[in-house]
């Protein structure tokens, strides 16, 4: 299905050179009362070690949904289809055995949710989370654990740790929750990391806080990290590549500089219309992109961003008929739109707006 | 967004609504008696006048005290202290009957146009319901008065009997719109109105009420978190930080000129939605170290000294004025002994350290 080459990289054949983590075609169905989900359509990714990974979309685009198949964690929902290739460290995980997936999450992959509330027990102290998460990976002694954990607690910028480590997640601030689930995230040293809008329930100047200290443990630890995020500022501010998703669909991919400076995709144009920005002089009104993001059951026939493209009309009946593949090379777009003519029009139309 | 024209006539038209000295102490109490031990203070003295005609937003972090603010601007919660007084009346203390027209000439838009809608009527009486509470006379009907609301923000007046789980969140913010403008208020207070819409139809939100504003003579206080949101639709901008007001100016004065660390760091804080400027938005930045304090026991002198790169001694005994500084005029106030000045190096915290 997929005929592009995957992001920045040139990959001569053989396993021996496959990206830290490389995704192909990964697709999720889940089957409702309503219908089916088309929660994630052919999406194809791959981040290398030390390098992080933007995920950027609206909600129900299908991010979170990408990064819990990356986990493994739709197996224990009896009504998810998962289908395509994970490759973690030359290891395929969709065809691994469920005990296989269980042993390399919380391990060699781990991941920062939005709410730390609900990825911590109410029953047990933060302290005894982060031992109990080390133990499950370590043969070591509570004592060793304890070390470890109150060592993890003051790496992440938490004052007092002996003192925080046996209160209670309903205790900490929302800032020092997300602290506290970094740690834990973070205990087993993984090489992937995946955090699904680890800021969005925060302030700002918390969300400053907490990105500097990722990028400063990526750069200690050199984990992959995948960021997801709808606040572009922030994949802006960490990633080196970026995924566009839209209706369940990759749309566009490549190196966050180009991605930014030479978006390709009408949605990826309309996204940076809609943004105030402060970095730029006032405009007199924002450009937004018109109607509302697609239901994933019944998704637009051919490109799903057609009832809201400007420019559908300009391919014949395709944007209505076909489905755009994800094409180009390090920096690909599923678009019907002749490069040339996309082109013209970033430089004419929607660039002078930004 | 407005021009400078529309500014400079909203300045010197009279004030809608003044607010001075206003508390908000909400109490704790313990026990089958209720016995009192202590206030939540959440907004503790502030003063504030909005003129007809323009906007102004209302910044500051989660529990600063900005819904609470909006909530004693639109009389929904009676101050402990202060006054409120809107077109020249004290309403700070009037009573259910008193406060009828004030029902009327001000309304509020709520940030979750999930809950702030009754899921069991339909978007034809949610609407309605304000015009007939308020015996308003609807010479072509009632239906038609609901219908040409729902026009004005953009939906089809088919669905009138359409429940609000038929719609989208940015379709529900709009039907909260078309509810707060039904009885043709003269000013609108939006607690966060598109901080839970997605980019692209937020700033579909923004511009209808931008083209509303203009089309009525809104006047709009704006209160949200996004500093870009209220950088683009405000005239004047407040900063709050634990029930105060700490910084306070025209719009494009305090975008260029901050003076209170707090707003500095704030805005040091917004990503840059730009991968070139990285490197230079990391190192210009301004990492504030800890959290905001509890307003149950709010900090002595200057509340933001707790987390202030330039907190000395005098900050902790006294606490600063709200006043012009630094031969800024008086439109720009800043409640802070140090002010930021122009030329200044700020140096709070640098990135990427490891004892926060
Ligand atoms: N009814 C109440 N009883 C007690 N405390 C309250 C009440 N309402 C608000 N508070 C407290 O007052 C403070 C200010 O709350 P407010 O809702 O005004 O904050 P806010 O600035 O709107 O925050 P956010 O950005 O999270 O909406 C908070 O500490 C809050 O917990
Ligand atoms: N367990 C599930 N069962 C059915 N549908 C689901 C399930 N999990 C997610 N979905 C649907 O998949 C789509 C993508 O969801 P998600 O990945 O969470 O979006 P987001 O991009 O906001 O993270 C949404 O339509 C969502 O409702
Ligand atoms: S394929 Fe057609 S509808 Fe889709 S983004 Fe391109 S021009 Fe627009
Ligand atoms: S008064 Fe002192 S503590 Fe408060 S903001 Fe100014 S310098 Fe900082
Ligand atoms: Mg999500
Ligand atoms: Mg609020």
């Amino acid at each position: 299905m997929s005929t592009d080459s995957l992001a920045g990289l040139t990959m001569p054949a053989g396993p021996a050179k496959r990206p830290f983590l490389e995704v192909k075609d990964l697709t999720v169905r889940f089957n409702t009362d309503d219908g089916v989900v088309k929660a994630v359509s052919g999406s194809s990714f791959a981040v290398e070690r030390g390098k992080t990974l933007g995920i950027v979309g609206e909600s129900g685009s299908g991010k979170s949904v990408t990064s819990l198949a990356v986990l493994g964690l739709h197996r224990t929902r009896s009504n998810a289809t998962v289908a395509g290739e994970i490759w973690l460290d030359d290891k395929e995980l969709v065809t691994a055995s469920d005990e296989e997936v269980r042993k390399l999450r919380g391990g060699k992959m781990a991941m920062i949710f939005q709410d730390p509330l609900s990825a911590m027990h109410p029953y047990y102290t933060v302290g005894a989370q982060i031992v109990e998460a080390y133990r499950v990976h370590h043969k070591v002694s509570k004592k060793e654990a304890r070390v470890r954990a109150i060592d993890m607690l003051a790496r992440v910028g938490i004052p007092q740790p002996e003192k925080r480590f046996n209160e209670y997640g309903h205790q900490f601030s929302g800032g020092m929750r997300q602290r506290a689930m970094i740690a834990m995230a973070l205990v087993n040293d993984p090489k992937l990391l995946i955090a699904d809008e680890p800021t969005t329930a925060l302030d700002v100047t918390v969300q400053a806080q907490i990105l500097d200290l990722i990028r400063d443990l990526q750069e200690e630890f050199g984990s992959a990290v995948i960021m997801i995020t709808h606040d572009l500022g922030v994949v802006a501010e960490l990633a080196d590549d970026v995924l566009v998703m839209y209706g369940g669909k990759v749309i566009e991919r490549g190196p966050a500089a180009d991605v930014f400076h030479e978006p390709q995709h009408p949605y990826t144009w309309g996204l940076l219309g809609s943004m105030p920005r402060l970095d730029r002089e006032l405009r007199e009104r924002l450009t937004p992109v018109k109607g509302s993001p697609p239901s994933l059951i019944n998704l637009p026939s051919g490109c799903a961003f057609h009832p809201r493209c400007p420019y559908a009309g300009r391919n014949g009946d395709r944007s209505f008929t076909e489905s755009p593949e994800l094409r180009g090379g390090v920096h690909a777009v599923a678009c019907h739109l002749p490069a040339e003519d996309r082109q013209k029009i970033y430089e004419q139309e929607v660039a002078p707006n930004l | 967004m407005k021009g400078q024209e529309s500014m400079t006539k909203a300045a010197q038209s009279e004030n809608l609504l003044e607010i001075s000295g206003l508390q908000m102490h909400f109490p704790i109490t313990r026990g089958v008696f209720k016995r009192k031990v202590g206030a939540v203070r959440a907004v503790d003295g502030i003063d504030l006048t909005v003129a007809k005609g323009e906007t102004v937003g209302l910044v500051g972090e989660s529990g600063c005290g900005k819904s609470t603010t909006g909530r004693l601007m639109t009389r929904i919660l009676e101050p402990t202290a202060g006054k409120v007084v809107f077109e020249g009346r004290d309403v700070s203390h009037v009573g259910n009957k008193g406060l009828r027209p004030l029902r009327r000439d001000v309304q509020m838009i709520f940030q979750d146009p999930y809950s702030s809608l009754n899921p069991r009527h339909t978007v034809g009486s949610i609407i309605a319901a304000p015009l007939q509470i308020q015996k308003i006379p609807t010479p072509k009907g009632v239906k038609a008065a609901v219908q040409d609301l729902l026009k004005l923000v953009g939906l089809n007046p088919e669905h009138y009997n359409r429940y609000p789980h038929e719609f989208s969140g940015g379709q529900r913010q709009r039907i909260g719109i078309a509810r707060a403008l039904a009885l043709r208020p003269k000013l609108i207070v939006a607690d966060e109105p598109v901080s839970a819409l997605d980019v692209s139809i937020q700033a579909q939100v923004v511009n209808l009420l931008d083209d509303l504003q203009k089309e009525f003579d809104l006047t709009y206080v704006f209160i949200a978190h996004d500093l870009s949101v209220v950088r683009h639709i405000s005239d004047r901008v407040a900063v709050m930080y634990l029930g105060k007001i700490v910084e306070i100016a025209d719009r494009d004065q305090l975008y260029s000129n901050p003076r209170h660390p707090y707003t500095v760091a704030l805005m040091s804080a917004v990503p840059t939605p730009d991968p070139a400027r990285r490197n230079s938005a990391q190192r210009n930045r301004v990492l504030l170290t800890g959290d905001v304090p509890s307003p149950i026991n709010p900090p002595s002198g200057c509340r933001f000294r707790t987390r202030c790169w330039k907190a000395q001694d005098i900050c902790a005994t006294e606490d600063p004025a709200l006043t012009a500084r630094l031969g800024d005029p008086e439109s720009h106030q800043t409640a802070c002994h140090f002010p930021v000045a122009e030329d200044e190096v700020v140096a709070g915290r640098r990135p990427a350290s490891s004892n926060a």
